[in-house]
């Protein structure tokens, strides 16, 4: 019986862990069913709101008007934007920036600024036309410590800003503020509505559409031209020696000092090199800790710059300031930067997509760098590094891309509608050359085409620049425009009349195919064979000189090399510069040699882009240049082209000597060529040229396009370009 | 009697066993009694979050002395508010943790909150689902509270904040994340929510810049019920004209705003401004009237280019949504808001900003914009609305992704990975400096070889012979036959390397071997005699200028055959061509590792296989990333071996006529188009057979047979 009571007693206690189990597994089931259910009758729960209320929240109290202007009005040196500190009436015909006269002194860095303003083609002396306003104050150094620091600002900014409006349109450069111990964001004196373009500003600071973050840049900065990026390979993969490096100056206390402080925690001596130096600042020996007399025998074993040029990834890390010179020497290097410098609005970051140039770690999570850095691919790498090349180019190897960037930043805000993309900035070759204005769609640009996927215009628009009176129909004009004519490519001939006399009547000009027309330019000069014409629908322009001897063969295969090169110059006969170094000029010669730099437009193809950059993107001096001696017309379009692209131009086949006499109707014309004075006029060109561009943007080529069976020893038959071998040579 | 004597026995053997199993009955009634007694003993409930309407939820009690969570701090930005320290350990993925689902009562039992909304049960799913989910509050980067805050007209601002400072893991709001679509209330409409909550991260509809925190808010698109209505629409988002050039479609604008495009219109017939119809319905959101017509509300967006989108009440407007859900470009004139997700869309793609002072030019702006633009502009929109704004669970998941991008940077989503549409055509090439690739690297000659010893030691006597040439490195792909001894090679003054194969597959010619120390790699076969220095120099000569491209000696080109339909290998003397054979190429070490890494398809299995196109197969893969065509340099040669002339030739010519078309098919096919480009054009030196002495070109031994 005892035994029975047992097995009852096992018997019930089972049932009831069996319930116990089952009635959890039960319950967890009921939740899973619930969310279940949910989902089936969701539509039945009630949404956040009313739809109907969603279309008809209205706020029928607050005058729109005045809710601007009040807006307007409360917006203090804080909460600034462009909506509510700007004056926009004062932009709206064009971009222009007006510079107050000098009276003080100011620094090299600061006069370098202000000069390229006043070259660039935004400057205006009419304040009442300006859209900006720059100082003739210095204040790039607030540091008051500095001996660059200017005094009394208050004071001299009351007297000297006659528009100062309290800072409103005005755009104040800045690179060094605060000092010794906070290094506060501060000027040191009321900004008010002023943009501020700024180095090491921080997030929280910084007005975001409204400030500009600049990089900081050494006093050295060249102020025009500047040098390309010093990456010499772009080997795959990226071998250098060192993964990460770092040298540089370490702080014992204050503000910044505990990330350098801490950077050695990742120095292995192998691939990571991180070597510090507390020697700098005039009590560093008072203040130095155990481990500076080590640090310092490190440090004085390395080289900066060779470190820099061995190592994949380079540490950036804020110093006193959120920003360092090391930032553009990285870049400049191709050593990627790695960024530890947290809350630093990076230079130009409104506009430029920094993860594809540099790593961005935290400060707080040091020691995990360099198993970030490790974990980046091979691919991505390569990618960062060659990124860092196509930045430092586009914005920041001169004192002029960096000034030029910031106003064109600020140009974009105003015209927000035709602004340039987020892609355009971060491409080569970069915002600074592509202007806006010339075309809301990337496809009619040269650049990017085969990013975008689209194709090119499959024909062209020929220029003919002509001067001399169409005597007969054997003329060369006439037999020329017959021959362009014969090209199935072609869509169009613009004649660009030149001449002193009255321009000919179209029946005078040959019957052809393609409409012909004749253009008067507003101004005779050589430059107008340059100008934007509305009738240039395609892309791609032939630019002709009247007495040009060219096959219709010849047009169709440099047309379908061009359409290979668009963004370069492709024609025929090239002439060459080169480095002299007795005179340490350069020089420009005609004499055949074995590389080329220009091609002569006088017979090219090139993009009609190219046409609005040479009007509206260069600098008046230039143009003057060429109007003055009406020549060299030519060497600036290279020069221009080159400039953009880096690259040389293209030389395709050439049938024959390329005008050697020029006869008409018995009578000789002037054969510019021969003459030495047109000679020494482009020697001088070339030399005012590199002076206003600020280097020599002309690279050289060794190779010339030619049929594919060019001369090959096979029947001419199967040659589709035949006749370009028939009278070679001739 | 047997039982009764047998009984004790029984007893008697399994008493032990009973015993024990009794006591662990009795443990375990006392351990189950205990375990569900604790939820009521302890203070803090452990309890899971379950996705259900808070009516089934456990009930929580806010009393009114509770204290509120401190006033929000404005100045917080992703590194002085946010902790990175509790993210990361779940790999280099944010960690999403949801509080359980409460009701919230007070005092008298009356409850605090508005139940649940159907959207924020939406949100809630979305990251349940998501592979950000985690159940432990521990390992959670980011903790979202089960607190509907959508509507700010459904909060009792006070209880809010003392939930929130009560929450179990608050700690002063770090790291937790607010959904928020409408805030603001009569009559200013603050364009924030306006709970106070610490250093709670906002998700929010309609911020403004003055109270969005860059780096640590998210400005989210106002999700729009109605758009949700009509998904079922097919919308077709194509080239055709609409009908109006803009339309004005919001009832809720100011009259201001109102009075002003009624101005504009008497100009600009083109302009349709809509408004509530007459007598008003206030029943119906979908009507709208103009001159006494009625429109249907968001089918009219479909049959405009632009749509106007202006400030109600608040910033945030669901039209911005609707308008390009149909393809209308968006104008926003709202001055001061911050689009949504605009930390990482283009905006500028998508739709047209407008100053509101500037609204009298609304028309002249438009008019400027070209007919390309616009289309690429009504494509962007309605991409960008299907990837990221179509539905809660898209709203949600892009909030998340944007917080793991700032937490894991070095692995964030790109520019291009979140703006260029799927069907984006374009090449995105790999090498794109724009240089001239410096003489001083010299390059590398690779030479694959079986056994052809004497033709090799030919090969490399030839190369070495080409000044800027700076290694030679020799794959020897035969496994039966070791390389011949170290003596027996020909003596150069560069460098050379034999690499022994473990399997003779033609694709090891393009491994990108660690002894490849220059960008620049000539791959030349064992049998390629002919070449002269002055040849092999100008190449690379020409390299150096299209580093990006193959540039070689024998060319070929691909036809199309109309007769088979199929594409067509052509070695003939033609004008074009679109190959460059690798027997003797230039190209760039990046595209051995292409070729080694990232053909697509089984390109590379079919070319090992068949022991044939791995020339085509490159040819294929550069041109498809670059899309740019080769470029041959100098002029034909024959490339045949004087020896290898025989009578079986011709046949085999033909058998390997068609491989080579078959490969050109196959590659297509697998690429999916055609990527090969045709050329008319080859390089030679700029003084080539010109009438020029001869000794003054710095190329003269070119094009010798």
């Amino acid at each position: 019986m005892k035994a029975k009571k047992r097995y009852f007693l096992v018997l019930i206690s089972c049932a009831f862990l069996l319930l116990c189990y089952f009635g959890g597994y039960h319950l967890l089931k009921n939740g899973d069913k619930k969310t279940k259910d949910f989902k089936l009758t969701k539509h039945k729960v009630r949404g956040y709101l009313d739809t109907r209320e969603l279309y008809r929240d209205k706020d029928s109290t607050t005058s729109s008007r005045l809710r601007r202007e009040e807006r307007r009005r409360s917006s203090d040196t804080l909460t600034c934007s462009m909506d509510t500190c700007f004056d926009f009436f004062r932009c709206r015909n064009d971009f222009k920036v007006y510079i107050y006269p000098t009276k003080d002194s100011i620094s090299p860095a600061y006069q370098k600024i202000l000069s390229i303003i006043q070259e660039s083609r935004f400057y205006t002396e009419d304040p009442s036309q300006a859209c900006l306003f720059v100082l003739s104050l210095d204040t790039l150094d607030r540091d008051h410590l500095s001996p660059d620091y200017v005094k009394n600002i208050k004071l001299k900014l009351y007297q000297q800003a006659k528009y100062w409006d309290n800072g409103r349109n005005h755009i104040l450069f800045n690179l060094y503020s605060g000092t010794w111990p906070d290094y506060v964001e501060d000027l040191g004196f009321n900004v008010g509505q002023a943009m501020v373009a700024k180095a090491s500003t921080s997030v929280s600071k910084f007005r975001p559409n409204f400030d500009v973050s600049i990089p900081l840049f050494p006093k050295h900065h060249p102020k025009k031209g500047g040098e390309r990026g010093t990456l010499t390979s772009n080997n795959f993969p990226v071998n250098k020696r060192y993964t990460l490096v770092f040298k540089g100056k370490r702080y014992v206390h204050g503000i910044g000092s505990e990330t350098r402080n801490s950077l050695h925690h990742i120095h292995n001596n192998k691939d990571i090199i991180i070597v510090t130096t507390c020697r700098h600042g005039k009590s560093w020996k008072q203040m130095k800790d155990e481990r500076c007399e080590t640090d310092n025998k490190e440090y004085d074993r390395w080289d900066y710059q060779l470190m820099m040029e061995n190592a994949t990834f380079c540490i950036v890390p804020r110093g006193r300031r959120l920003g360092s010179f090391r930032f553009l020497e990285a870049l400049q290097a191709g050593c990627i930067p790695v960024l530890l410098s947290n809350g630093w609005e990076l230079p130009f970051g409104e506009v430029i997509d920094w993860g594809k140039a540099t790593v961005c770690t935290d400060e707080r999570l040091l020691l995990q760098v360099p198993d970030v850095v490790r974990s980046i691919s091979k691919t991505r790498v390569h990618a960062l590094r060659q990124h860092t090349q196509v930045l430092w180019e586009n914005y920041f190897s001169s004192v002029e891309k960096i000034v030029m960037t910031t106003l064109e930043i600020i140009k974009d805000r105003i015209n927000y509608h035709v602004a340039r993309s987020y892609f355009v900035w971060n491409s080569h070759p970069g915002a600074l050359l592509l202007l806006p204005q010339f075309s809301d769609v990337l496809r009619d640009f040269p650049f990017h085409w085969r990013h975008l996927g689209t194709s090119l215009k499959s024909n062209f628009t020929a220029i003919i620049y002509a001067t001399m009176p169409i005597a007969s129909a054997s003329s060369s004009l006439s037999r020329l425009i017959k021959n362009v004519a014969k090209s199935s490519f072609a869509s169009r001939i613009m004649v660009l009349w030149n001449g002193e006399t009255a321009p000919p009547v179209v029946s005078k000009f040959p019957q052809v195919a393609v409409p012909v027309n004749i253009i008067q330019p507003p101004q005779k000069t050589i430059s107008s064979r340059f100008h934007p014409h509305l009738l240039v629908q395609t892309d791609a322009i032939l630019n002709l000189d009247e007495d040009v001897v060219l096959s219709t063969e010849e047009i169709d295969f440099a047309f379908k090399v061009w359409r290979s090169y668009p963004e370069r110059i492709v024609g025929y006969p090239a002439r060459s510069h080169y480095w002299d170094e007795s005179k340490s000029c350069w020089r420009y010669t005609s004499k055949w040699t074995n590389e080329y730099s220009i091609i002569l437009t006088g017979a090219a193809f090139y993009h009609r882009y190219y046409n609005y950059l040479y009007t509206y993107y260069l600098h008046s001096v230039l143009h003057k240049t060429v109007d003055q001696s009406q020549n060299c017309e030519d060497i600036l379009m290279n020069f221009l082209v080159s400039h953009v692209t880096k690259l040389p131009p293209i030389k395709v086949t050439q049938r024959k000597n390329y005008k050697e006499n020029v006869a008409m109707d018995g009578k000789m014309y002037p054969i510019p060529w021969n003459d030495p004075d047109h000679f020494i006029q482009r020697q001088a060109c070339m030399t005012t040229f590199v002076e206003i561009f600020g280097y020599m943007p002309l690279i050289r080529s060794s190779l010339r396009l030619d049929p594919v069976l060019f001369k090959d020893p096979v029947s001419n038959l199967r040659k589709r370009y035949r006749k370009l071998e028939l009278e070679g040579g001739k | 009697m047997v039982s009764v004597r047998n009984a004790p026995r029984l007893t008697r053997r399994y008493t032990p066993f009973f015993n024990v199993l009794f006591c662990f009955i009795l443990v375990a009634l006392v351990l189950g009694g205990l375990s569900t007694l604790w939820p009521w003993n302890s203070e803090t409930p452990k309890r899971e979050f379950v996705l259900q309407s808070e009516e089934f939820a456990p009930v929580a009690t806010v009393l009114s002395t509770d204290a509120l969570a401190k006033s929000t701090k404005s100045s917080c930005t992703f590194y002085n508010c946010f902790d990175v320290y509790r993210c990361g350990q779940h790999g280099s993925s944010l960690t999403v943790y949801i509080y359980p689902i409460l009701r919230y009562v007070d005092e008298n039992g009356l409850p605090v909150m508005n139940a649940l909304s159907k959207e924020f049960m939406e949100i809630l799913e979305a990251i349940q689902e998501s592979k950000f989910y985690v159940t432990n509050p521990d390992k959670a980067c980011i903790l979202v509270p089960a607190l509907d805050l959508l509507n700010q007209n459904n909060l009792h601002l006070k209880e809010t904040s003392q939930i929130l400072a009560g929450l179990p893991y608050w700690n002063s709001g770090i790291n937790h994340l607010l959904f928020n679509m409408l805030p603001g209330n009569v009559p200013n409409y603050n364009p924030c929510l306006e709970v106070e909550r610490d250093n709670a991260i906002v998700a929010g509809a309609g911020l403004s810049t003055w109270t969005y925190r860059r780096t640590y808010d998210i400005s989210i698109p106002l999700f729009s019920p109605l758009s949700q209505d009509f998904q079922h629409e097919t919308i077709e988002i194509n080239e055709s004209p609409r009908k109006w050039l803009i339309v004005s479609p919001q009832i809720n604008i100011h009259s201001e705003y109102r009075e002003e495009l009624e101005e504009l219109k008497e100009e600009h017939p083109e302009l349709l401004v809509l408004d509530e119809c007459i007598p008003a319905k206030p029943d119906n959101a979908t009507e709208r009237c103009h001159d006494g017509e009625t429109y249907f509300y968001p089918s009219i967006l479909k049959n405009s280019t632009f749509c106007l989108v202006l400030q109600g009440a608040r910033l945030a407007q669901a039209t911005l949504s609707d308008a390009m859900m149909y393809g209308c470009i968006p104008v926003v004139a709202i001055d001061g808001y911050v689009l949504p997700f605009s930390e990482v869309l283009d905006w500028k793609r998508v739709a047209v900003r407008l100053r509101e002072d500037h609204l009298h030019d609304l028309i002249h702006i438009l008019k400027s914009i070209s007919e390309h633009r616009i289309l690429e502009m009504r494509k962007q929109a309605h991409f960008i609305w299907t990837q990221y704004f179509s539905s809660i669970q898209k709203i949600t998941l892009t909030t998340l992704q944007i917080i793991n991008d700032r937490v894991f940077p070095h692995f964030a989503r790109t520019y291009e990975e979140w703006n260029d549409p799927p069907w984006k055509e374009g090449t995105t090439p790999p090498l794109n400096l724009p240089v001239i690739v410096p003489k001083s690297q010299g390059f590398t000659a690779v030479i694959l070889t079986y056994d052809r010893v004497e033709s090799l030691f030919k090969v490399i006597r030839r190369v070495v012979q080409a000044p800027s040439i700076a290694k030679v490195l020799v794959v020897w792909n035969n496994q039966q036959k070791h390389p011949p001894p170290a003596t027996s090679w020909p003596k150069i003054n560069k460098p050379l390397k034999v690499v022994q194969t473990k399997e003779n597959k033609l694709s090891n010619r393009f491994y990108p071997y660690d002894e490849i120390e220059t960008e620049a790699v000539l791959a030349i076969d064992d049998d390629i005699v002919m070449l002269t220095a002055d040849e092999l120099e100008f190449a690379y000569e020409v390299w150096r200028e299209f580093p990006d491209r193959i540039v070689g000696f024998p060319s070929r080109v691909h036809l199309w055959d109309n007769n088979t339909g199929k594409w067509k290998y052509e070695s003939e003397w033609t004008n074009e061509i679109s190959m460059v054979l690798t027997g003797a190429a230039f190209y760039h070490k990046y595209y051995s590792y292409l070729y080694t890494t990232s053909l697509p398809g089984d390109i590379k299995t079919w070319v090992d296989s068949r022991m044939n196109c791995e020339d085509i197969a490159m040819n294929f893969l550069v041109a498809n990333i670059t899309g740019k065509a080769p470029i041959k340099v100098t002029p034909r040669k024959k490339f045949k071996c004087p020896e290898c002339t025989n009578v079986e030739m011709l046949s085999a010519d033909v058998i390997h006529m068609a491989e080579r078309s078959e490969c050109i098919n196959k590659f297509a096919q697998v690429y999916g188009k055609m990527p090969l480009k045709t050329v008319e054009f080859r390089a030679d030196p700029v003084l080539y057979k010109d009438n020029f002495p001869e000794k003054l070109k710095r190329f003269n031994n070119i094009g010798s047979l």
